[in-house]
C-alpha cells in the first residue's frame, strides 16, 4: 500500500470538524447519565444561546471536562452552582465586562449588572433578601434564549407572565406590602389587547414602564414621560393645559390620574362629564367651574358622536339595501379622524380649540350625511321603482292572460282557424 | 267585438308601459355619469409648482390617503400616508424632513422606513412621474 | 297619403324580405296542446333570457375595463357611479344564473319527453352544445370582476384542466395565456366572453330556433290528443306571460339582492377556505373531490374527468343511441338513465353546499 499524503490530508481536513464535534465532554457524559436536577441542564443547554457562541459548561462553572474522573474534573477552577445571592456577579463576570463581551457580541450592552444594582431587586438583594429576582429568575438558567426569540421568557408577549410569576404570587409578595393584581389588571388593559390580539409587539409590557434590569416603580413625575413615548400628542396637549400645573401642585401623576396604571382601558367620552364613571368629578365638585366645563365638554362631544353614529347607521342601512356607499364611507373615515382628534384635544382643555375642531367635523359630517341620505333614498327609490315596474308587468301579465283566455274561447266558438292578425293599425 | 278591442287596448297600453319601464333605466345608464371613472392605481396628486421645496401634500389615492413630498433639493417622493401601526394619517415634518404619525409618535424617513416608534412595517412607496402640468402618482408593480 | 307611403314601404320590404311568405308560414304553424305542453315554455324562456344577456352584457361593455388593475374598480363604478348600473349588472348576473338553471330544466324536460327522437336529433345536439357554451360563458364571465372568489375559482378550475393526461399542462397554459392567472388570462377570458362565445353561441341559437320552427314541437310518445293552438299569436302570448313572470322575479332579486362586487383579487393572498366554482359546476367539482385517489391503479381524478367527457359525448349522442324512441316506442331504460343523472346532479350540488368539508 502506497502512502499518499495528499489523500491523507484531505481526509483529515474532512473529518477534523467531526472529531472536534465528537470531542468528549466529561461534564455532559456524566450528567446525562444522572437523574433529575443533575441531568436537566444537559438537555436544556441544547437550545441555549451561549451554546450557539461555542460556550460550554466550564466557561461558567469551571472544572476540567477532559477527564472521566469526578474528583479530577472538579479541580481548583471548579465553581459549581453559585448561591442565588452570587448569581448577578456570576453572570456579570462576562456580561459586565466589555472586553469579554466584545469577543462574542460587541453590540450587546454591558450595563445590566450596574443597572441591576440600582433596581429595587438589586438593592434588596444587597440588603440580604434572597427572595428577589436575579438574572436567572427572568432569563432562565440553562436554556437561555435571545430576547428576540418568541419562546424566550423575555420576549414581549411572555414578559407579563415572567414578571407575574412572582408579582402575582400573594404568598411571595406578602412581606413587601405591594399589590398582586397587576398582572390581572394588565391583561384587561388596551395594551394587552394590542399585544395579544393584534400581535402588536410595540404595545408596552411591564418593562416598558418599569425598566428591566433597573426595574423600579416609576415615580409620579416620570409616569407621564413614559406614556409620552407613544402618546406624544396627548402629552403635549396636557403639558399646555391648566391641569399640568394643578396636578404638579397636588403631586398627582399626569396620565394615570384619569387613565389608571396597569388596567388602562380604551378611552371613551364616558370618562368626561359629570355622570357616574366620569373621571372629572374625582376632583371637581358640583357648582364649581370645572364641573360646569366637564358637562359642557361632554355635551359638545356627545353632539358630534351622536351625529356620527346617526350617519354610520344611515350608511349601514343603505348598504343593507344593496346601495354601494364606498365613497361616503371613505369620507366618513375622515370625519372619524376629526372625531378622534377632538377627543384627544380634551387633554388640552382648550374649549375654543375643541369647539373649532368639532365644528369642522360636523361640517364634514353634514356632507357625508347628505350622501348617506341620498343612498338611503336611492334604496327606497329602487324599491318604489320595483313596485311600479312590477305593477306594470302585472298589468301586462293580466292583459296577456285575458287575451289568451279570450282567444281560446274564440277558437272553440269558431272551431276554425280565424286567426286574428297582429294588433293592427 | 267591443270586448276584444278593449282587451287589445289594454294589452297594447301595458306593453308600451312595460317597454317604457325598461327603456328608462337603459337611457339613464347610457347618459354619461357625473363623475368620471377613477382608476385606483394612478392618480394626479398635485400640479407641478404647487408644492414648495420641503413641503408636502396629502392626496386621495383610491380609498386611502397618500402623501406627496417635495424634498428640500426638489425631489418628489410619494408614499402611503397610512401609518402601519394603527392607520392614522402621517404628516410631513419639515424641520426633521421625516414623516411623523401624531397618534403614537411613529416616525418614518422619506423612503418609508421606520425610524422610531411603534409602526411594525415601512410605509408603501409610490412611483412619481411628472406629466405636463400634473404630478402623477402610481402604485409600483 | 300617409297610408300610401306606408304601403309603398311595406311592399318594398316585403319584396326583399319575403315577409308575406314568412307570415304565411307563421300563420300555419301550430303547437300541440296536451297535459305536458307546459314544458314547451322553457325553450322560450331560455331564448328570452339569452336576449336579456346580450342586451345587458352589451351595456356593461360601456363601463367595464378588462385590466387587472382596473376591472374590479370599474365594476364598483358600475355598481355605484353609473345611474342604474347596479340594475344592469345585477340583471346580467342574476339572469345568467337563472338561464343556466332553465337550460337544465329545458334539457331534462326534452329528454324525458323524448323530444330528441327523429327527426329532431340535431335540435338536441345543438341544444346540448348550447348548454356547454353557456357554462363556458359562466366560467369566463365569473373572472371578469376580478374579485377574490372568482380569481381563486378560476385557479382551481384551470388546475383541473391542467391535470388532464397528456394535453393538460399545455391546455392550462393556453387557457390562462401563461403559467398563472394574470392580465393575459383576464384578456383571454374577456375576448372569449364578449367576442368568441357570443358569435358561436348566437349562430347555434339561430340553428336551434330555426330547427324548432321548421320541425315544430315534438309530441310526447303515446300522446293521442289532437288539439293544437296556433303558434302565432296564441303560443307567443303564452310565452310572453312566462317571460313577464320571470322578469318580475329578476326585478325582485336585483333590488333586494344586488349582485356583490366582492373584495379585489390579491394574487399574493392565501386561498380562502371553502373556495367553490359557480353552483352549476359543483356537481363535477365535488365528484372530483370525493372520488378515491386511486381506482385500479388509475388516478381517480383523471378517471373522473375522462368519465365526464365520455358521459358528455354519450349524452350528446342520445338521439342516435335511443333506437326505440326513434321508432316511436317507449324507452324506459333511457328514462331511468336520465332520472339517475338528474338525481346525481341534484344530490351532488346539494351536498356541496350542505356538507362543508366535502
Amino acid at each position: 500500500m502506497i502512502f499518499r499524503p495528499a489523500r491523507f490530508l484531505a481526509a483529515a481536513a474532512l473529518f477534523a470538524p467531526l472529531l472536534a464535534f465528537g470531542q468528549k465532554n466529561g461534564c455532559i457524559d456524566c450528567h446525562s447519565q444522572l437523574d433529575g436536577d443533575l441531568k436537566a441542564p444537559v438537555a436544556a443547554f441544547e437550545a441555549d444561546i451561549h451554546r450557539e457562541f461555542g460556550l460550554s459548561c466550564r466557561d461558567c462553572h469551571g472544572g476540567n471536562p477532559d477527564t472521566d474522573d469526578i474528583a479530577l474534573a472538579k479541580d481548583k477552577s471548579f465553581k459549581g452552582a453559585p448561591a442565588k445571592a452570587k448569581i448577578p456577579l456570576f453572570c456579570g463576570g462576562c456580561h459586565a465586562d466589555p472586553a469579554a463581551m466584545r469577543t462574542y457580541n460587541p453590540a450587546l450592552r454591558t450595563d445590566q449588572l450596574s443597572q441591576y444594582e440600582t433596581s429595587r431587586h438589586g438593592k434588596l438583594l444587597k440588603a440580604g433578601d434572597t427572595k428577589v429576582a436575579v438574572c436567572t429568575d427572568c432569563h432562565g438558567v440553562h436554556g437561555i434564549l435571545s430576547a428576540r426569540m418568541p419562546k424566550s421568557t423575555t420576549f414581549p408577549w411572555n414578559i407579563p407572565q415572567t414578571c407575574g410569576r412572582c408579582h402575582a404570587d400573594k404568598g411571595l409578595m406578602e412581606g413587601y406590602r405591594i399589590p398582586t393584581d397587576q398582572l390581572d389588571e394588565y391583561m384587561a388593559s388596551v395594551h394587552a389587547k394590542a399585544l395579544f390580539e393584534k400581535k402588536d409587539l410595540s404595545a408596552p409590557v411591564c418593562n416598558d414602564c418599569h425598566g428591566n434590569h433597573g426595574a423600579f416603580p416609576p415615580a409620579v413625575s416620570s409616569v407621564a414621560s413614559v406614556c409620552r413615548q407613544c402618546h406624544a400628542a396627548a402629552g403635549e396637549l396636557f403639558g399646555k393645559s391648566l391641569h399640568k400645573k394643578a396636578f404638579d401642585d397636588m403631586g398627582v401623576g399626569e396620565c394615570d390620574a384619569c387613565h389608571g396604571n396597569h388596567k388602562i382601558l380604551p378611552p371613551s367620552t364616558a370618562m368626561i362629564g359629570t355622570a357616574d364613571g366620569a373621571v372629572c368629578i374625582q376632583c371637581h365638585d358640583e357648582g364649581s367651574r370645572g364641573f360646569k366645563m366637564a358637562a359642557d365638554l361632554r355635551r359638545t362631544l356627545d353632539g358630534f358622536t351622536s351625529g356620527y353614529s346617526e350617519v354610520e347607521g344611515l350608511l349601514s342601512l343603505a348598504r343593507r339595501k344593496g346601495v354601494e356607499v364606498g365613497d361616503a364611507e371613505f369620507s366618513l373615515q375622515d370625519v372619524h379622524t376629526t372625531l378622534v382628534s377632538a377627543e384627544n384635544l380634551t387633554h388640552g382643555l382648550d374649549e375654543a380649540e375643541i369647539a373649532k375642531t368639532v365644528a369642522e367635523g360636523e361640517k364634514a359630517l353634514l356632507g357625508v350625511r347628505t350622501a348617506a341620505l341620498g343612498a338611503v333614498k336611492e334604496g327606497r327609490f329602487r324599491r318604489q321603482g320595483l313596485a311600479v315596474t312590477t305593477a306594470i308587468l302585472a298589468l301586462f301579465a293580466v292583459a296577456l292572460a285575458l287575451k289568451v283566455r279570450r282567444m281560446g274561447r274564440t277558437r272553440r266558438d269558431e272551431a276554425g282557424p280565424g286567426v286574428p292578425g297582429p294588433p293592427s293599425s | 267585438m267591443k270586448r276584444r278591442s278593449a282587451i287589445d287596448l289594454f294589452l297594447g297600453g301595458s306593453l308600451i308601459a312595460t317597454v317604457a319601464a325598461f327603456l328608462y333605466p337603459v337611457v339613464r345608464y347610457l347618459l354619461p355619469p357625473k363623475r368620471p371613472i377613477i382608476s385606483q392605481d394612478t392618480v394626479v396628486a398635485a400640479k407641478t409648482g404647487e408644492l414648495a421645496p420641503n413641503s408636502a401634500k396629502v392626496f386621495r389615492f383610491g380609498t386611502a390617503p397618500g402623501i406627496l413630498v417635495n424634498t428640500p433639493d426638489g425631489k418628489l417622493v410619494a408614499l402611503s400616508a397610512v401609518c402601519t401601526h394603527l392607520t392614522c394619517t402621517v404628516r410631513f415634518e419639515a424641520e426633521t424632513e421625516t414623516l411623523y404619525c401624531p397618534c403614537h409618535n411613529g416616525r418614518f424617513d422619506l423612503g418609508g422606513n421606520v425610524l422610531s416608534g411603534p409602526p411594525p412595517r415601512p410605509l408603501e412607496t409610490f412611483a412619481v412621474a411628472v406629466s405636463g402640468p400634473d404630478i402623477v402618482v402610481s402604485r409600483r408593480r | 297619403m300617409a297610408q300610401g307611403v306606408g304601403r309603398t314601404i311595406w311592399e318594398f320590404l316585403d319584396e326583399r324580405f319575403l315577409i308575406t311568405e314568412l307570415l304565411g308560414f307563421a300563420k300555419k304553424k301550430t303547437v300541440p296542446e296536451h297535459g305536458r305542453s307546459f314544458w314547451y315554455f322553457f325553450g322560450g324562456i331560455c331564448l328570452f333570457l339569452t336576449g336579456l344577456q346580450v342586451a345587458t352584457g352589451g351595456l356593461l361593455l360601456l363601463y367595464y375595463t378588462p385590466q387587472v388593475d382596473a376591472a374590479h374598480e370599474s365594476i364598483q363604478f358600475i355598481m355605484g357611479g353609473v345611474k342604474f348600473g347596479w340594475l344592469i349588472r345585477s340583471v346580467h348576473s342574476w339572469t345568467a344564473n337563472i338561464l343556466i338553471a332553465m337550460l337544465f330544466v329545458h334539457m331534462f324536460s326534452t329528454f324525458f319527453l323524448k323530444a330528441y327522437r327523429k327527426p329532431r336529433e340535431l335540435t338536441w345536439v345543438t341544444g346540448f352544445l348550447l348548454l356547454v357554451l353557456f357554462m363556458a360563458f359562466g366560467f369566463s364571465g365569473y373572472l371578469l370582476p376580478w374579485n377574490e372568489l372568482s380569481y381563486f375559482a378560476t385557479r382551481v378550475g384551470t388546475d383541473i384542466a391542467g391535470s388532464l393526461p397528456l394535453i393538460g399542462p399545455w391546455l392550462k397554459t393556453v387557457i390562462l395565456g401563461g403559467p398563472e392567472v394574470g392580465q393575459a388570462t383576464l384578456s383571454r377570458f374577456y375576448w372569449f366572453h364578449v367576442a368568441l362565445l357570443p358569435v358561436v353561441a348566437l349562430a347555434i341559437v339561430a340553428i336551434h330556433v330555426l330547427l324548432v320552427q321548421t320541425l315544430g314541437m315534438s309530441k310526447p310518445i303515446g300522446e293521442r290528443g289532437k288539439r293544437e293552438i296556433p303558434f302565432f299569436p296564441d303560443f307567443i302570448y303564452k310565452d310572453a306571460l312566462g317571460w313577464t313572470l320571470i322578469l318580475v322575479l329578476v326585478g325582485v332579486l336585483c333590488v333586494f339582492l344586488p349582485w356583490e362586487v366582492g373584495t379585489k383579487a390579491d394574487p399574493l393572498a392565501s386561498t380562502p377556505i371553502g373556495i367553490k366554482p359557480e353552483w352549476y359546476f359543483t356537481f363535477m367539482f365535488s365528484t372530483l373531490k370525493i372520488i378515491p385517489a386511486h381506482i385500479l391503479s388509475l388516478e381517480g381524478e383523471k378517471l373522473a374527468i375522462l368519465g365526464f367527457m365520455v358521459g358528455g359525448l354519450l349524452w350528446l349522442l342520445v338521439p342516435f343511441l335511443d333506437r326505440r324512441a326513434g321508432r316511436g316506442q317507449r324507452s324506459p331504460l333511457f328514462t331511468w338513465v336520465g332520472l339517475a343523472l338528474a338525481a346525481y346532479i341534484v344530490v351532488m350540488t346539494v351536498l356541496t353546499y350542505t356538507v362543508p368539508k366535502l
